[in-house]
């Protein structure tokens, strides 16, 4: 099922120049889809396309339609949208507020006017989720960089969307807690069938839990397909993509079939390819 | 050079960020600090530039203590692109900018213009000269407050989390221009949490963790130490575990791996 489809889509802000053009694609639901390509390509402003703010808040010239789960942005009310689509910025600092975690990851229920018991297990649920038990009475300005992200993503997750945006969301992680996030990631998607919709530059991270990769340039799609179809092509780099270094190794190797991505489908293909020619 | 005599720092609230640094960095070394969120690197990087003052140690500066200097006497030394550009502009146009600094340190509005016209070529800014920092790129904006910090030609130049937002050609061009700076003799320090650019640049690295420095080595010789890399939440860039996996020397760049790979198959 279609979860996210563009069709002819196009948005400047202003009336300015196009920031996106003439888009066409969609999302398959529990796709885990990530957006990249050059600082300033429109990754930022096609995430705000899928959750609302355009052109609830950013206004401009808006052609064209966006669908989220069949229906279209426009006919959304911001509070029935944002049901369905969580977002997760990049600086945590920006989504979090409250003088406890459990009263952050609560909060979105209660403006929902849920039923207190209903608001008090999905709370427990997400504090159990994400391994945040512990910190439940602290105050999130309190907490590492990587508890902060993980409170954010509790609260996004209790309303129980449909599809979860990111945005960046490793740039202020030291190299282990964003692994951990991508492992949390990879969970979201296989347990609980989340679609996620990431633009990240550090390809090398989110490549193995991608379904699709879409490469934006100057607005318009240049390449949309399964992250190793995109990445045979070197090419690629010069839309300010990074080929990841194993990726780069594989391309050099006559016979690799496909470009890998994690050390042991680079193994798998080393060892493959020196059976062959080894003689 | 900059030197760390036993430095502890203390936060009015108490929490002790810098416990006992010692360090030395000298003109032409390239540094990197790393280690996980709040392990104080940014701490360290506010003693650089006189921002922040020991509670107790000394920082010393080409041999004066840093209690004894201005921030701005420092900073004639050593220049700190921060990581959120938008926090350092605040100009009009993009050549006032770079102005800005020069006029404090008091240079001549005939050497301010030379000066302007050399930092906006090194870094490809000459088309924005007269546009405001602020419709800039978050690239162009990072590559301004470097030219900035360069303008007034600092022996020392510290970049905290340079790679944040910038995209794989930004960091190409970032890696080019922190190779002609180490050329040039400067002395370089950032602090990043991307390894595979850091792996690229093949710095020293010092490791830090509650306030401490736990190791002091080669970009190799760290990522290759399991214990520092768990203790400090790192992890080992594509290369090196790669070069682990097949039981040889860490490959420091692609084409070595390439070069390993062609040894070894009879073609």
């Amino acid at each position: 099922m279609k979860i996210v489809e563009f069709s002819n889509f196009s948005f400047s802000y202003d009336n300015g120049n196009y920031i996106l053009k003439d888009m066409n694609f969609y999302v398959e639901e529990g796709w885990c889809v990530l957006v990249a390509g050059k600082s300033g390509c429109g990754k930022s402003t096609l995430l705000r396309c899928i959750n609302g703010l355009i052109p609830k808040y950013y206004k401009g010239r808006y052609e064209g339609e966006v669908l989220v789960d069949g229906v279209r942005v426009i006919d959304y009310s911001m509070s029935e949208l944002s049901k369905k689509v969580g977002t997760l910025f990049q600086n945590p600092d920006h989504q979090l507020f409250m003088f406890s975690v459990e009263r952050e990851i609560a909060f979105g229920l209660e403006n929902l006017g849920l039923d207190p018991s209903d608001i008090k297990d999905r709370v427990e649920w997400a504090l159990d989720f994400l391994n945040l038990k512990d910190l439940a009475k602290r105050a999130p300005y309190e907490l590492s960089e990587g508890q902060k992200q993980r409170v954010a993503l509790a609260s996004i997750l209790v309303m129980r969307p449909k599809i979860i945006l990111l945005d960046e969301p490793t740039s202020l992680l030291d190299p282990k807690t964003s692994l951990q996030l991508v492992n949390l990631l990879r969970n979201l998607k296989e347990k609980l069938k989340v679609t996620l919709i990431i633009a990240e530059h550090k390809l090398e991270l989110f490549s193995p839990i991608a379904d699709r990769l879409l490469v934006v340039h100057d607005g318009s799609i240049k390449a949309y397909h399964r992250v190793k179809e995109v990445l045979k092509n070197p090419s690629i780099s010069s839309y300010g993509v990074s080929l990841p270094p194993l990726a780069q190794l594989s391309l050099f190797i006559e016979g690799f079939k496909e470009p890998s991505l994690t050390i042991d489908e680079m193994m798998k293909e080393l060892r493959r390819f020196f059976n062959d020619r080894v003689s | 050079m900059i030197e760390f005599h036993n430095v502890s720092f203390i936060y009015p609230n108490g929490f002790k960020a810098l416990d006992e640094i010692n360090l030395k960095i000298r003109e032409g070394d390239l540094l990197a600090l790393v280690g996980e969120n709040g392990s104080g690197k940014t701490t360290l990087i506010k003693h650089l530039n006189g921002l922040l003052k020991p509670t107790q140690g000394k920082v010393f500066i080409f041999g004066r203590d840093t209690k004894e200097l201005t921030v701005a006497e420092v900073s004639r030394y050593v220049g700190i692109v921060f990581q959120n550009s938008d926090s350092q502009l605040f100009s009009e146009t993009v050549e006032d900018e770079i102005a800005f600094g020069l006029r404090n340190f008091g240079f001549s509005e005939e050497d301010i213009n030379l000066r302007i016209n050399f930092a906006l070529r090194l870094f490809e800014l000459e088309i924005y000269r007269k546009k405001s920092p602020f419709l800039l790129s978050g690239g162009e904006k990072k590559r301004l407050c470097m030219a900035c910090i360069l303008a007034w030609d600092p022996r020392f130049i510290v970049l905290d989390e340079p790679t944040v937002g910038q995209d794989f050609l930004e960091k190409e061009k970032l890696i080019q221009m922190i190779d002609l700076l180490r050329r040039k003799g400067k002395g370089i320090v950032i602090a990043s949490h991307d390894i595979e650019f850091l792996w690229k640049l093949q710095p020293k690295m010092v490791v830090m963790k509650n306030g401490r420095i736990i190791a002091y080595s080669s970009a190799e010789e760290i990522f290759s130490n399991s214990s520092i890399l768990d203790q400090s939440n790192l992890i080992p860039p594509q290369l090196v575990e790669l070069s682990k996996h097949l039981s040889t020397k860490a490959f420091q760049t692609i084409e070595q791996a390439k070069e390993w790979i062609k040894k070894r198959v009879n073609v």
